[in-house]
């Protein structure tokens, strides 16, 4: 079933995004360089971003729900759908390679591009492969029910 | 030894965080979204092909909006710049990007999430599965980044 999408979440999701790739600029970590002098323990700055984001998140995750039961917008709080098995353990050590070996995330490649490093098309062309890699083998490994 | 662990110091990084995490969390208050960033890699190949993994309900349905919150990360970066602020340039190797590409697409998606999803959205949901994951792959990143830079490539 398709979800109809008010205009107000289409809004309120392009802003979120914009939100989103502003402060991957102002913290650097649009720049393949900063994450990598973290991953090598030269400028730990990494840990003041995830900190300062996912404290703010702690706050909208664990409290908004609770205090309101639906969001601003009427609708219900969604669960990530994730369990944790070999295959994603699996998943996220090739991550890991990746990401030390170019520093790069998909969030970050996305706003690192709009702020005019091209050279991250190579890198999101990369992604988007992976990405259809991983279907294509996935595909196989259990079929999908349509 | 690096002479400070902080040698640019905390407050572009803990102001930018701040951004980062008003808008993801702007995100789920609204819309009740998760805002992990790497499922658009693939919601988005259902736009092109027809195979049943990419054509599943979870793609059909949230291939809108994440298409919409990708452009906003873009636009975001954008607006960077608009506002005046530079970005110091990157020298990436072309292979690097190249095959780091394939593989954070490649384990992002066999794992279930990346730094956004698993980083940000699933530690605010104190999701234990979430909390292994992301010290998995901090500590592969770790690992290769400092061998690579060990070994001068």
């Amino acid at each position: 079933m398709l979800q109809t999408e008010s205009p107000l979440g289409a809004v309120a999701t392009l802003a979120s995004g914009l939100l989103f790739g502003f402060g991957l600029a102002w913290s650097t970590m649009i720049r393949p360089e900063s994450v990598l002098d973290f991953l090598t323990f030269d400028d730990l700055g990494l840990l003041f971003v995830l900190g300062s984001a996912v404290g703010i998140n702690l706050l909208a995750y664990q409290l908004v729900p609770r205090l309101f039961g639906r969001t601003l917008l009427g609708t219900a709080f969604q669960e990530r759908p994730f369990e944790l098995d070999r295959q994603a353990l699996l998943g996220g050590v090739l991550f890991g390679v990746g990401w030390g070996l170019c520093g790069v995330c998909p969030g970050p490649a996305l706003a690192g591009l709009g702020a005019g490093n091209a050279d991250l098309l190579i890198a999101l062309a990369g992604i988007f492969a992976g990405a259809l890699l991983h279907g294509l083998w996935a595909g196989r490994q259990v079929p999908v029910t349509a | 030894m690096p002479v400070t662990l902080f040698p640019h110091g905390i407050a572009h990084y803990a102001l930018g965080g701040t951004l980062m995490g008003l808008g993801v969390a702007l995100l789920y208050v609204t819309t009740g979204r998760p805002g992990g960033v790497s499922t658009f890699f693939s919601s988005s190949w259902s736009w092109l092909l027809r195979s049943p993994f990419f054509r599943q309900g979870a793609f059909l349905e949230s291939r809108h909006w994440r298409l919409v919150y990708a452009l906003g990360l873009v636009l975001g970066g954008g607006l960077f710049l608009l506002a005046g602020q530079t970005v110091e340039a990157s020298h990436i190797p072309a292979w690097k990007l190249a095959l780091g590409g394939v593989l954070i697409g490649f384990g992002a998606r066999l794992g279930g999430g990346c730094t956004s999803g698993h980083g940000i959205c699933g530690m605010a949901s104190l999701s234990a599965a979430s909390f292994v994951m992301v010290i998995t792959f901090l500590g592969t990143g770790i690992v290769t980044a400092s061998v690579l830079k060990w070994l001068g490539v």
